[in-house]
């Protein structure tokens, strides 16, 4: 653990700072597209210390944040059923979707239950036979692979009350369509630092080379993102564009195989729906045919009912970058952590929970 | 009364197997002149500014690393005094028991309040049990009230804090917090994580022995330094400001806050304190706390200022400054 203060250290990051200073000319726009890279960013207030000539912009790699009301309302309404336990990262407990939040549905007796591992919902299951037991898989190539291990374990116990409601979903689709829509002026893009170490560097070189975008892996420490920042500063400088890695102790270019060779085998790509975005082909992740007895959505028959989004709820441009938080007309106003109205606000790393608590609107 | 024996609704009706329990598991391990009349009230004299507070402890586990609900009880109410410069001296004692707890654990949890009353130097004078259903309280929950004598000369509030003033913080962040979520939850560290939890009565003592004017003193529990500094800041109508490099975090609680996504700033102590004091004292402040076992790791780590009023802000490692905002809702996991 002693890495975490050396990439803290301030001497270091003076240093880095200097050389940003020295070799920024061009005025550029730098998106982390990442909600942890976003916390990072505000946590340091990296974006006071950086050169006038260095926009950031926040990008929708926070998983709970583009989940689709339409996904969050089918869970809701799982939770709701008869003899089903819902396990769950605690950053969905709140999400508001069309009518009411997870949270609201355990306060009026669902049994939702929050874990930090599919395997702790494996024990759930375990311990809980005469009930059903539904994990929500959410996130990106960061979580798919142990969730898709514990529908593998689960086979092999065969444990008969577990299932999987996968909302997962995968980066490179989402950044293409977000480079293709030319909505946003970019120059240079923080890559996932996590999702890299599954995905490898080498999910970034079409991005580099076919859209001529620099890009660079970065982890999650400050000096990790001035370094970023640093070396994407430079390919730009000097006219490159490649996806280099910062965070070399995390990733490498190949990435972990191993890890999407568990991924291949539990899931297949399917279109899923983005908030912000909507329908991306070839973007989400759904349970295979063989693991279909495990997949909630086909074992359980709900209906939702139609899906609604909050009036005058921003979040869809914020996860697309074309607005910052305090642009919205809601924010700090009627949506607060406390009482939020968008996922933005209640994830810890959405955009606009991370621009509150730490003050980025604010005059320090 | 067995050894392995289990508290049953029968504890709670006022009647011999009631009139047993509190004699045999509660009075006699906490036996003192005050406590043994067993009157429907304490009576003892008292002259001086009165200090009395009350908290309520619900802790799950009840037994965490470094400490149990007893110890945890006891220290609240004991350092709530000491935070307003009293000498902590009576204590209420009331547990809520639910039936089917075993009564060795009972026994641990009354033996530990002993201790720590004894290391805090107060008395337990009065006190109540009650027994719910099964499933109606989680094991056991306590609730103390504490009075202490507030000398002559000091006046310690969070609305003290003056522009030019320090803050000294008396050690480490967010071990309270990290131990008991660890256990809680079956996480397992390299190093095993300890509560803080512990009695600072003695420690303010002696740092308002060296400094009488101490202004504002908090013992930064739920929420953590970030929401205590927060609610001085605001009272005092005041800015503060910490430099991060000076506000210590142990090594397995940084850890831990990075694997689950935790600010530490925002995690609960509950062996802490943060003192606001005039400039010219803190040296001297901060040199005798750490020659009391409590305080070891005490450091100056930030100043208060007089704009921007009701904030509390936070100078970086990377030499930004940004705000520190108090804790909304629950601390919550994070996904990846």
């Amino acid at each position: 653990m002693k890495y975490v203060t050396e990439f803290r250290s301030s001497d270091l990051a003076k240093g880095l700072l200097e050389r940003i200073h020295a070799t920024s000319r061009r005025r550029i726009r730098l998106m982390e597209f990442c909600g942890g890279h976003t916390v990072t960013v505000f946590r340091y207030g990296i974006r006071k210390v950086l050169p006038d000539s260095i926009e950031m912009v926040s990008g929708p790699g926070c998983p709970v944040c583009v989940t689709a009301n339409s996904d969050l309302d089918r869970a809701i309404a799982l939770a709701r059923l008869p003899r089903v336990t819902i396990a769950t990262f605690g950053d969905m407990f709140k999400v508001p979707g069309s009518r009411g939040s997870l949270q609201e549905a355990h306060a009026e007796g669902a049994d939702v239950r929050m874990v930090y591992s599919p395997l702790d919902a494996l024990r759930i299951s375990r311990e809980n036979r005469d009930r059903m037991v539904i994990f929500l898989g959410i996130g990106f190539e960061t979580t798919a692979p142990t969730v898709a291990a514990s529908v593998l374990q689960a086979e092999q116990e065969g444990l008969e009350n577990y299932f999987v409601l996968s909302m997962h979903k995968i980066c490179p689709p989402a950044l293409r369509a977000l480079a293709d829509s030319g909505e946003v002026r970019l120059n240079g893009l923080i890559c996932p630092g996590h999702v890299s170490a599954i995905t490898g560097s080498q999910a970034w070189v079409p991005f580099a080379k076919d859209y001529g975008l620099p890009c660079v892996v970065s982890g999650f420490e400050p000096l990790d993102v001035l370094q970023t920042v640093w070396m994407l500063v430079k390919q730009i400088e000097e006219g490159r564009s490649e996806a280099e890695i910062a965070y070399r102790r995390g990733v490498t270019f190949e990435g972990n195989t191993h890890a999407r060779r568990v991924m291949a085998e539990v899931f297949e790509t399917c279109e899923a729906d983005w908030r912000g975005f909507g329908k991306i082909p070839g973007s989400g992740l759904k349970l295979s045919a063989r693991f279909e007895r495990f997949d909630a959505q086909e074992v359980f028959d709900v209906d939702p009912g139609p899906a609604v989004e909050s009036v005058g709820c921003q979040c869809g441009a914020v996860l697309r970058g074309v607005v910052s938080p305090p642009e919205c007309p809601l924010f700090r106003k009627m949506c607060t952590p406390e009482d939020p109205v968008g996922p933005c606000m209640v994830s810890s790393e959405g955009s606009c929970s991370t621009w509150y608590q730490f003050g980025g609107d604010l005059e320090s | 009364m067995k050894a392995d024996g289990k508290v049953l609704m029968a504890h709670g009706s006022g009647g011999r197997m009631a009139r047993d329990l509190v004699e045999k598991v509660l009075v006699k391990p906490l036996h003192n002149p005050l406590l043994e009349p067993l009157d429907d009230s304490a009576t003892m004299p008292f002259s001086g500014r009165m200090a009395f507070t009350t908290d309520s402890y619900v802790v799950r586990p009840i037994f965490f690393p470094g400490g149990d609900i007893g110890k945890l009880a006891v220290c609240g109410t004991v350092n709530d005094l000491a935070m307003v410069g009293a000498r902590p001296l009576y204590i209420s004692l009331a547990l809520i028991l639910e039936e089917g707890l075993p009564l060795s654990e009972l026994q641990q949890v009354v033996a530990s309040i002993r201790q720590a009353a004894d290391e805090a130097d107060v008395r337990i004078v009065t006190g109540d049990t009650k027994v719910v259903d099964h499933g109606a309280a989680d094991r056991l929950f306590v609730n103390t009230a504490g009075v202490g004598l507030v000398p002559e000369g000091i006046n310690v509030s969070g609305a003290n804090a003056r522009p030019g003033d320090a803050v000294i913080l008396s050690g480490s962040i967010g071990d309270h917090g990290i131990a008991v979520l660890s256990r809680r939850e079956g996480l397992s560290f390299e190093t095993e994580l300890v509560s803080d939890c512990a009695p600072l009565a003695g420690l303010v003592a002696d740092m308002l022995a060296a400094c009488p004017a101490i202004r504002a003193m908090r013992d930064p529990t739920r929420g953590g330094l970030a929401s205590t500094l927060n609610e001085i800041a605001a009272k005092s109508k005041v800015c503060i400001r910490l430099d991060e490099r000076n506000i210590l975090v142990r090594d397995a609680v940084r850890g831990a806050c990075e694997m689950l996504g935790f600010d530490p700033l925002y995690v609960a102590n509950e062996g802490k304190l943060v003192a606001i004091v005039p400039a010219g004292d803190a040296s001297r402040v901060v040199e005798v706390m750490r020659r009391h076992r409590y305080g070891r790791d005490a450091a100056v780590v930030g100043e208060v200022l007089d704009a921007p009023a009701g904030r509390v802000l936070l100078k970086t490692a990377v030499g930004a400054t940004r705000v520190v905002d108090m804790l909304t809702g629950d601390l919550l996991p994070r996904i990846c």
